[in-house]
């Protein structure tokens, strides 16, 4: 099955590295939403803005992923191929974890090019906690993939799939938000993780019990 | 497996589309070396039958069996053995014709992968095209990569969905001529048309599907297409009154 996994992630790598629709369409959309608010902070106090600033950050990530979403739905409705993909003698949750680990991989390289533009101009500094904020990221991101694998595989069944998506999503991904904002805001504040960790244990639960429903439920969502 | 067992075997089969009954109970027996023609008019139900037997589709009720076995006893065994086509090309446009390929053998583990990719894609004479990507082919050239990917895993069941419907003259003879060859060499085509001047000798089974349901079920050692029309508005004429 782990072979049938990294067919289907390479397909979608393939492809991003051909079109850099995907990857593009979130890098511009967080940079901007980063870029924006920068200018609406500019006379805060520096306080109110460290405490901000985390959730303005993954405000940026959440939406500029649900465009991620949205144009990873548009590859496999093109030519219908994820029906090419439901007809194929594999296990569809293969299916459900070759996609959400394409949508983890490139929401989580835009963000990673994000953080350097976001320290620069926030003032934030990085270094002292990279590795802890590396972490939540990656939790938060996979989470957020793993609901929004699923939901865009019930919503390209849908008529108003584009619409359907965030109406769906959104209200089930929001506990990995708050918990990665919660965390974000911590870490960076200087917290170590061990005083965060009901938060950190919220994001690894989420994380595992929606990847383990999804990929068992996926061949339901999937058939009409 | 003997030759008595039916290839395929439809018991009941019921779809339901919230309030609106697609299926009212399939029955149909399927042999081996049978080529199907599936006739019915707009939403007669054809479609979806196609889908439930390529496992796209849940039935609401009833099953089917291959070779007599479940068929969704071992959902992803029974994928294996089925090649299905469409009006859709399945095809992922910014993949090159070979990479395409590559991923749908590899998802099927075809053997000796790389040989039956070159002979596929000789087949629908897209050799000399392999390296480019499909967003550049025609729909015809399209078309044929689809029935090389189609064709790839060797399926013993092969369904059709409207099949000639938009393919270019070379396209479609290509399609007549890998049926025929997918008769002679013993296995069994299930297609589905509205077209009553279908034009294909191997055609020995036909299956008229009216309001979810089977109006007629009658084997030949061959139909002339005139035939199929007889057989259509017979059966159809008869329930409409």
């Amino acid at each position: 099955m782990l072979k049938k996994i990294a067919r289907i992630l390479w397909k979608d790598i393939l492809t991003e590295f051909r079109t850099r629709e995907m990857f593009s369409a979130m890098f511009v959309f967080a940079l901007l939403m980063v870029v924006v608010f920068n200018f609406a902070f500019e006379n805060a106090p520096r306080d109110s803005i460290l405490q901000a600033a985390p959730g303005l950050l993954w405000v940026a990530f959440t939406f500029a992923g649900i465009l991620g979403l949205n144009r990873s739905n548009a590859i496999e409705r093109e030519n219908m191929s994820m029906q090419a993909l439901m007809l194929a003698p594999i296990d569809r949750g293969a299916v459900y974890l070759g996609k959400m680990l394409a949508n983890f991989l490139f929401m989580w390289i835009s963000e990673l090019l994000i953080i350097p533009i976001f320290a620069v101009l926030y003032n934030y500094s990085f270094t002292a906690h990279f590795w802890p904020f590396l972490l939540i990221l990656v939790l938060g991101t996979l989470g957020f993939s793993a609901v929004g694998t699923i939901f865009s595989g019930i919503a390209v069944n849908t008529k108003m799939r584009d619409v359907m998506l965030p109406i769906l999503f959104l209200p089930v991904v929001v506990p990995v938000v708050i918990g990665a904002v919660e965390t974000s805001i911590r870490v960076l504040a200087g917290e170590p993780l061990r005083g965060m960790t009901d938060w950190l244990k919220i994001l690894v639960v989420f994380d595992v019990i929606f990847i383990t429903v999804s990929f068992l439920v996926f061949e339901y969502v999937l058939e009409e | 497996m003997p030759d008595s067992t039916p290839h395929l075997e439809l018991f009941d089969i019921r779809k339901n589309f919230g309030l609106v009954a697609a299926l009212n109970g399939v029955r149909c027996s399927i042999a081996h070396r049978d080529v199907v023609a599936l006739f019915g008019r707009n939403g007669a139900g054809k479609t979806t039958l196609l889908k439930i037997l390529a496992l796209l589709m849940r039935p609401t009720d009833g099953h089917f069996q291959l070779e007599g076995v479940d068929a969704r006893r071992d959902a992803a065994d029974t994928r294996r053995h089925i090649g299905f086509i469409s009006h859709a090309t399945y095809l992922y446009s910014d993949l090159t014709a070979l990479e395409n390929l590559k991923f749908f053998g590899a998802l099927y583990d075809v053997p000796h992968l790389e040989e039956r990719i070159a002979q596929s894609l000789r087949d629908v004479q897209l050799w000399d095209r392999r390296h480019e990507r499909v967003r550049g082919f025609s729909r015809g050239m399209q078309q044929r990569l689809s029935l090389a990917r189609t064709f790839l895993h060797d399926p013993s069941l092969l369904l059709l969905d409207e099949p000639y419907t938009g393919l270019d003259p070379i396209a479609s003879g290509m399609l007549d001529r890998l049926i025929e060859r997918f008769h002679r060499e013993g296995r069994t085509v299930v297609l589905t048309t509205h077209n009553l001047d279908l034009r294909l000798p191997v055609v020995n089974h036909a299956v008229v599907l009216e309001k979810g349901l089977v109006a007629c079920d009658e084997r030949r050692s061959r139909f002339a297409s005139k035939d199929f029309e007889e057989l259509f508005k017979e059966h159809v004429k008869e329930r409409a009154e």
